[in-house]
């Protein structure tokens, strides 16, 4: 139950993939423009990095060291293109969405690193939970910064909603006679958006360390006393 | 003291037999995973092959119908179709496919592709369907890699305009009512709007669909007169 926790905890913030490891840029500047957009190729790597996760650490017992990346990558490949022709056939209006971000997941080093790290050296559900978990933190990182830079860059929320839920529409934040800012759309703003993300995650980790030097410092007395 | 002693016995003597079978061991486990996994996504292939190809023709009678009202033929638009090797008068880079539309034998129009290569970012591509009475039926945006939010609103899925997007402005126009110098954005003179702040998307959009529309108006007869499956050449 701890270790669940521990995983959690790592995947969403302490190593947060993006955050924390700084993995996964490419995509994330790439399709970070709108909230959407971002999620859905979120939730796609949540799906890969689960199932690679589970295949690999249920595998790893016949996988030799030395040939081990190259194992992992056609695991990797063979997977993401199973679910992009699967969701093709099956699920082909979430795929008209999706579609041309799946083969991005391929080359998304998150992927890599998390089976590298963690499922070639533990038991199968315990890694495909921290796949998952790995992926969650990957998705609101990525829909956070698609949220921002598609405020900033042209006023509305959930543009294209209509694509994954008919009949939704997008909300009109700033208003309507909004010009749009182009630089938060462009890859630049991603850099911008996301440095100012890493920022405020270090500022509120730097917080809490602060806050409980003092708490520790206000217990040493007593414990001294006692 | 064991060092010297233990390396010269151990290095040309032991790995040479040892190494050779870890090698070909190694690049059978290689040899097997690759194996296992193209068997699984050739078995995923050929189980979704026969919903990909369903749904292919599905996507393209829809994009036809945006273009083109059922009612304006009774043919099978799709088996009626010809050639088109890269034409330079519809901007297009690579082969494409013309379909004719008919009703009760007569020719009504003809749906075919074009392409702007003048966008913002690559290629914009399009699908023209031209009536025989010289009008633009309707254009509709295909592929475009336009900046989203911004230059993005020639697709009229993401135009915010629901009711009246940008490219319906288009629709019925023909070169009496709109002379061919005519056919560029307001900004440049001509006949049709264009959002402030993103010139580039719409003009390279109305350029082409005014060289569209003249290329097929210009050789409308020759094109429905070719024979059914065969290739156009263009004349000089």
């Amino acid at each position: 139950m701890n270790q669940l926790r521990t995983i959690a905890q790592n995947g969403l913030w302490n190593q947060n993939p993006v955050l924390g490891q700084m993995l996964g840029l490419c995509s994330l500047l790439a399709i970070s423009t709108s909230a959407v957009n971002a999620v859905s190729l979120g939730l796609a790597t949540i799906l890969v990095m689960g199932l690679s996760s589970l295949i690999v650490s249920a595998l790893r017992g016949f996988i030799p060291y030395e040939i081990r990346i190259p194992i992992f990558i056609l695991i990797i490949a063979a997977l993401v293109t199973v679910v992009d022709m699967a969701m093709n056939a099956w699920l082909h209006e979430l795929y008209l969405v999706l579609g041309i971000f799946i083969p991005l997941i391929v080359v998304n080093c998150i992927v890599l690193a998390r089976i590298e790290a963690f499922a070639a050296k533990n038991a199968a559900g315990i890694s495909a939970f921290d796949g998952v978990m790995m992926g969650i933190g990957f998705v609101w990182v990525i829909g956070l910064l698609g949220a921002i830079r598609e405020v900033v860059g042209q006023g509305t929320l959930f543009a294209g909603i209509e694509m994954i839920v008919p009949g939704a529409g997008a909300w009109q934040i700033l208003p309507e006679d909004y010009p749009g800012f182009l630089l938060a759309m462009l890859p630049p703003g991603a850099f911008f958006v996301l440095g100012l993300m890493i920022a405020g995650r270090n500022w509120l980790d730097h917080r809490a360390n602060e806050r409980a030097k003092i708490r520790l410092l206000a217990h040493q007395p007593a414990h001294e006393a006692g | 003291m064991t060092l010297p002693d233990a390396a010269p016995a151990s290095v040309p003597s032991a790995p040479e037999p040892g190494a050779l079978r870890i090698t070909a061991r190694t690049a059978l486990i290689l040899l097997l995973f690759t194996l296992v996994f193209t068997a699984l996504m050739a078995w995923v292939y050929q189980l979704t092959k026969p919903v990909l190809d369903a749904t292919a023709l599905d996507a393209k009678r829809r994009i036809i119908a945006e273009v083109l009202p059922a009612d304006s033929y009774d043919n099978d638009l799709l088996a009626d179709s010809i050639e088109l090797p890269a034409t330079a008068g519809l901007g297009l880079l690579a082969p494409s496919t013309l379909y004719r539309a008919r009703k009760q034998g007569q020719p009504t129009a003809l749906v075919f592709e074009a392409a702007a290569s003048d966008g913002y970012s690559g290629e914009i591509r399009l699908i023209l369907a031209v009536r025989t009475d010289g009008r633009l039926a309707a254009v509709r945006v295909t592929a475009h890699k336009e900046t989203p939010g911004l230059g993005d609103y020639i697709d009229p899925k993401k135009d915010k305009n629901k009711t009246n997007p940008w490219i319906a402005q288009f629709a019925g126009r023909n070169f009496s009512d709109t002379p061919r110098e005519q056919w560029r954005v307001k900004k440049d003179g001509g006949a049709f709007d264009q959002h402030v702040g993103a010139t580039i998307s719409a003009r390279a959009v109305t350029k082409a669909t005014g060289r569209g529309l003249a290329w097929a108006l210009d050789r409308a007869d020759a094109l429905h007169a070719q024979p059914t499956g065969s290739s156009w050449e263009e004349k000089q």
